[in-house]
């Protein structure tokens, strides 16, 4: 055989190729995008303006995403993971000087009239630099102070640089999406011990710096945590997005309203009712039993990503498929917990449902990942 | 091949370990989140349902009219002007930007207007109607109703803008009002809902700030339904605002006009009072300036420029200004001596213009002295020489608690923004003030009116008043809240002999009817009303031992900042007094020449209801009197607001 007809022979077809993608995975992220469209339609009182349309353009772009990085060979994914995590870290101390400020924070860069949120892309920039350092990690090595540290600084970086914008929800959820990924790699779980002895100090030292001259947290971020625990103590101000939330969760019952009928997000008693807290038309108008659902939907896509990564024949694979989930994870619980008020309001968006750009797109890529994992690297 | 990554060989089943450990804590907390979900949703389901239920209802705030202010007769101070606005919902539109365009092609609205007024939307409440045009025409307001349909959530009301029917005579005492500043905003005593309307306005000075809490009102509200698209289905109840309550003050406008008039061009003060019951008459300031354009709305380049006006317009003079009373408070370390009989009637002091103390030189302001002098012509003549002696005697204590009693370095107790208490010195501060401690040198300053004390033509008026009645009068302001009459206050004792004070009203009767005294030419013609009074003049600066050697120069010569400040304090008719009056004109000279004669004529528009007739007045001065009523610049009477009638047109355009 020739060198040419050996690869011919070798290389995946295109029609291999997407024999190997996940459909169910595809299936499932469509149809929670779908209820995200509903939601949206709903919330704008049974109109496709301003909010549910253009969502459709952003998931039809969004599953050529999917399939554009997911038939790109994963090496690519590997070589480009270092310069990817650079520009996203760039690109966030950029916004910290030219950034739009959105409620006291700069979240934004704006290009024209593309306006992106460059936290979004670290939380993916920083899974695939982490699974690129583990893959190329000596498995000796890995529990070394040395070895440990350095991703620890990978992860601390660009959680520091978010956390200044001052944006704390978004630096914690990367702080620990990244620490994820350094547990699932295998590092000692003492260091785990040690960080959470280290995190509760400071947290206590933080409550205790208020109204000292070394403050830590900005006054409104300690207003969060106030109204967070006693949210009656402002039920105009601050309290007002929890109490109204839950008001709206609650009147949805067991089996909710029924579509369109909702009444308090559309009547504008909610704030963020497109973003933030869109899971609450949701949970007015199709009660508790869709809600069940919906977050079961959630979990079979985290379980589909896990089967991707216990598949993948290497290590890249496997933490790239189960960052992207673990990921996903943690901002679909973060966001429900924040709307039904087990935490303070922290500005996460509800994956795949939530209206907005950067958190969609930022999404698909990580989909595609995990498809890009199961076509190029399943053992099967 | 994909050769490139090796295969994991190692570390799978640890990964596997790991997973499953990852998977059971996203699980529990799934599981936690859906047991939050059932606990909303199931449990507190129906109390949650009752919350959202309440939720459809939409409260609204109905904005109380602002009290009225009047006069004694029942004239209008402070009114509400009607006018129509053109104000837009927030939460009655779906897209504020779109129906503001709309709006703007109606109305024809400059850009500059449309992006202000979408600017003071989005930082509003969403229930808070905010204000588009405040001064609409009636065709404005025709064609947004005829537009009704296309302008969801824009309305034309009518609403109040205060008005200032005597325009600049009364600033200083009604004050006027103004937006919520932030720092309102931020008063913890001050939660009213009413401040969040971006159009509301309060009290920003005098009576208009003091009295704010009650002319304000209380605003009620209305409870409205509204459907999923924000519109009002209908009214399910409301409270009605309680209106503020309307003053009526014991200010006589006529007086009050007159008074201004005649200040005319000085930076002066005069406050005219009654002694029986302490009512205010007038209390006029000059310079002054109209709060009606300010409330109709100037902008900061106008308003720096009356702050900044070189005689200093938004300066309430009579409560605000306080000045050294000079020789005005002679009679108080006169009475201060008198009564502990460190002086008695008949002792003579010489006065040869100048005496030794201490080794300094002190200078009467009679260079030649005035000879042989008693008490009483001490007071008529104004002798300093004679108060340095008693200065000598009387201890800075006893000084103190005599003029307290007077109302000197006491504060006075009238509902006015931002009164001054002025200055009664003491060791304390002159130690604090000047760094050097208290000499002999201060407390013959001190006996004097001059030196570090300081009060106001308000504080002055309150002494004359107290040294005419021998009560302690305390001044009044407001006759009537909301139609309650305020009760009157007897006034008690002021604890001083009547000898003593006959003796000094008898100085003062002399300084102005007799010819010796200082003021007599500030005398009236008419028997049944004299004055009696006592002049001063303080002196701002310091007139060195060389300078007075040259000889003194006069004070028209003087730069205007370094002439002497001219006041008078005085009270008619001299056998049973009824008016009390200080007049200070600032820098302006001689109290006798400038002050006195103004003061005269005050009391004695006060005593005959208009203005006086030549008759009243020594043949000499008549024609002098005469020259200056004919120049006086008087508003004419009766004075009321523009029509408030809505029906009447006078508003339409």
């Amino acid at each position: 055989m020739t060198t040419l007809a050996f690869k011919q022979a070798t290389k995946p077809l295109l029609a291999q190729k997407f024999s190997l993608i996940s459909w169910p995975l595809m299936a499932l992220v469509a149809i929670l995008s779908g209820i995200g469209v509903l939601a949206l339609y709903s919330v704008a009182g049974g109109s496709f303006e301003p909010w549910a349309l253009p969502q459709i353009y952003r998931l039809c772009f969004g599953f050529a995403i999917v399939f554009v990085v997911a038939l790109i060979p994963l090496r690519y994914w590997h070589f480009a993971s270092t310069p990817f995590f650079i520009f996203s870290l760039a690109l966030l101390g950029f916004s910290a000087f030219y950034g739009v400020s959105v409620k006291g924070a700069q979240r934004w860069l704006e290009f024209g009239s593309l306006r992106i949120q460059p936290s979004e892309i670290t939380k993916i920039a920083l899974i695939m630099v982490l699974a690129s350092y583990y893959e190329t990690l000596d498995k000796q090595k890995l529990s070394r102070p040395l070895w440990v540290v350095i991703p620890a600084m990978i992860i601390a970086f660009p959680a520091l640089l978010v956390a200044m914008q001052p944006d704390l929800g978004t630096a914690i959820l990367i702080a620990v999406g990244g620490g994820i990924i350094m547990f699932l790699a295998g590092i000692h779980l003492l260091y785990f011990v040690i960080i959470l002895l280290i995190t509760a100090i400071v947290l206590v030292t933080i409550l205790f710096s208020r109204d000292t001259s070394w403050q830590i947290l900005s006054d409104y971020q300690f207003n969060r945590i106030e109204t967070f625990l006693d949210p009656s103590r402002d039920p105009f101000g601050a309290g007002y997005h929890i109490t109204q939330s839950k008001i709206a969760i609650g009147s949805g019952g067991l089996e909710g309203r029924g579509f369109l009928q909702g009444t308090q997000s559309q009547l504008n008693f909610l704030p963020e009712k497109h973003t933030d807290f869109v899971f609450t038309t949701l949970a007015e108008e199709f009660g508790l039993i869709w809600c069940v659902i919906i977050l079961g939907f959630y979990a079979v896509i985290i379980f589909l990503c896990t089967l991707s990564a216990l598949r993948s024949k290497n290590r890249f694979g496997s933490l790239l498929s189960l960052g992207v989930g673990g990921t996903l994870f943690l901002y679909m619980a973060a966001n429900i917990a924040m709307i039904s008020g087990l935490i303070p309001v922290v500005g996460v968006p509800l994956p795949l449902i939530s209206y907005g750009g950067s958190s969609l797109m930022i999404l698909m890529f990580g989909f595609g990942l995990v498809q890009c994992v199961n076509i190029h690297a399943s053992r099967y | 091949m994909l050769t490139f990554l090796p295969e994991v060989k190692l570390g799978r089943s640890q990964l596997n370990r790991r997973v499953m450990l990852l998977g059971i804590c996203q699980a529990a907390a799934l599981a936690v989140v859906v047991g939050r979900l059932r606990y909303l949703q199931v449990t507190e389901s129906e109390k949650l349902a009752g919350l959202a239920e309440r939720n459809r209802i939409n409260l609204r705030l109905i904005i109380p009219e602002r009290g009225l202010i009047y006069d004694r007769d029942g004239r209008l101070m402070a009114a509400n002007q009607k006018l129509f606005k053109i104000m837009m919902v927030r939460e009655e539109t779906s897209d504020p930007a779109l129906t503001l365009e709309q709006l703007g092609q109606v109305l024809q609205m400059s850009e500059e207007l449309k992006r202000t007024t979408l600017e003071k939307i989005k930082t509003s409440r969403q229930d808070v109607p905010v204000v588009v045009i405040e001064e609409a025409s009636w065709d404005q307001v025709a064609r947004v109703s005829a537009n009704a349909p296309a302008l969801t959530g824009v309305q034309a009301a009518v609403g109040d803008r205060r008005y200032y029917p005597m325009g600049a005579n009364a600033v200083h005492l009604i004050g006027y009002v103004g937006k919520v500043s932030p720092e309102d905003l931020a008063n913890p005593s001050d939660t009213d809902p009413l401040l969040e309307i971006p159009d509301f306005r309060v009290g920003r000075s005098g009576i208009e700030k003091s009295l704010d809490r009650t002319l304000r009102g209380r605003g009620g509200n209305q409870q409205i339904e509204v459907n999923a698209y924000g519109r009002i289905m209908r009214e399910l109840g409301s409270v009605g605002a309680r209106h503020g309550a309307s003053h009526q003050l014991t200010i006589d406008s006529a007086q009050q006009n007159f008074a201004m008039a005649r200040l005319g061009e000085h930076r002066a003060s005069a406050v005219v009072m009654n002694i029986k019951n302490g009512d205010i008459i007038s209390m006029a300031s000059t310079p002054a300036f109209d709060p009606n354009q300010i409330v109709a709305g100037i902008t900061q380049s106008e308003f720096d420029k009356i702050r900044n006006h070189e005689g200093n317009p938004m300066f309430s003079r009579p409560t605000q200004g306080t000045y050294p009373p000079g020789s005005t408070f002679k009679m108080i370390t006169a009475l201060a001596a008198l009564e502990e009989g460190l002086i008695t009637p008949d002792e003579v002091i010489n006065c040869k213009g100048v005496t030794e103390i201490s080794g300094r030189a002190f200078h009467c302001w009679k260079f030649n002295g005035h000879g042989n002098i008693r008490l009483e012509s001490s007071l008529s003549e104004s002798c300093d020489v004679f108060y340095y002696t008693l200065a000598e005697r009387v201890s800075l204590e006893k000084l103190r608690e005599v003029a307290n009693r007077f109302g000197i370095g006491v504060s006075p107790k009238l509902p006015i923004a931002g009164i001054e208490n002025g200055h009664f010195p003491s060791r304390a501060s002159k130690l604090e003030i000047h760094d050097r401690p208290w000499s002999i040198g201060d407390m013959i300053n001190t006996s004097i009116g001059q030196g570090d004390m300081l009060a106001s033509a308000l504080q002055l008026t309150i002494m004359t008043a107290r040294l005419a009645s021998g009560l302690r009068v305390e001044p009044r302001l407001v006759l009537a809240e909301a139609g309650r009459q305020i009760a009157r206050r007897t006034f008690s004792p002021i604890g001083i002999s009547q000898a003593s004070l006959d003796l000094v009203r008898n100085g003062m009767n002399a300084a102005v009817n007799n010819v010796a005294g200082t003021a007599f030419d500030s005398r009236t013609a008419d028997e049944s009303f004299l004055i009696a009074g006592k002049t001063g003049t303080s002196q701002v600066r310091i007139i060195s031992t060389r300078e007075r050697e040259r000889g003194l120069t006069p004070n028209e010569e003087l730069p205007l900042s370094q002439r002497d400040h001219a006041l008078f304090c005085c009270y008619a008719p001299i056998d049973d007094p009824l008016f009390a009056t200080t007049v200070i004109v600032e820098h302006g000279g001689s109290g006798a020449r400038m002050a006195a004669p103004i003061a005269r004529d005050l009391l004695m528009r006060a005593h005959y209801g208009g203005i006086p007739s030549l008759r009243m007045y020594p043949p000499e001065v008549r024609e002098e009197v005469k020259e200056i009523f004919l120049n006086l610049d008087l508003p004419p009477q009766p004075q009321g607001p523009p029509s408030q009638d809505l029906t009447s047109g006078s508003l339409s355009a």
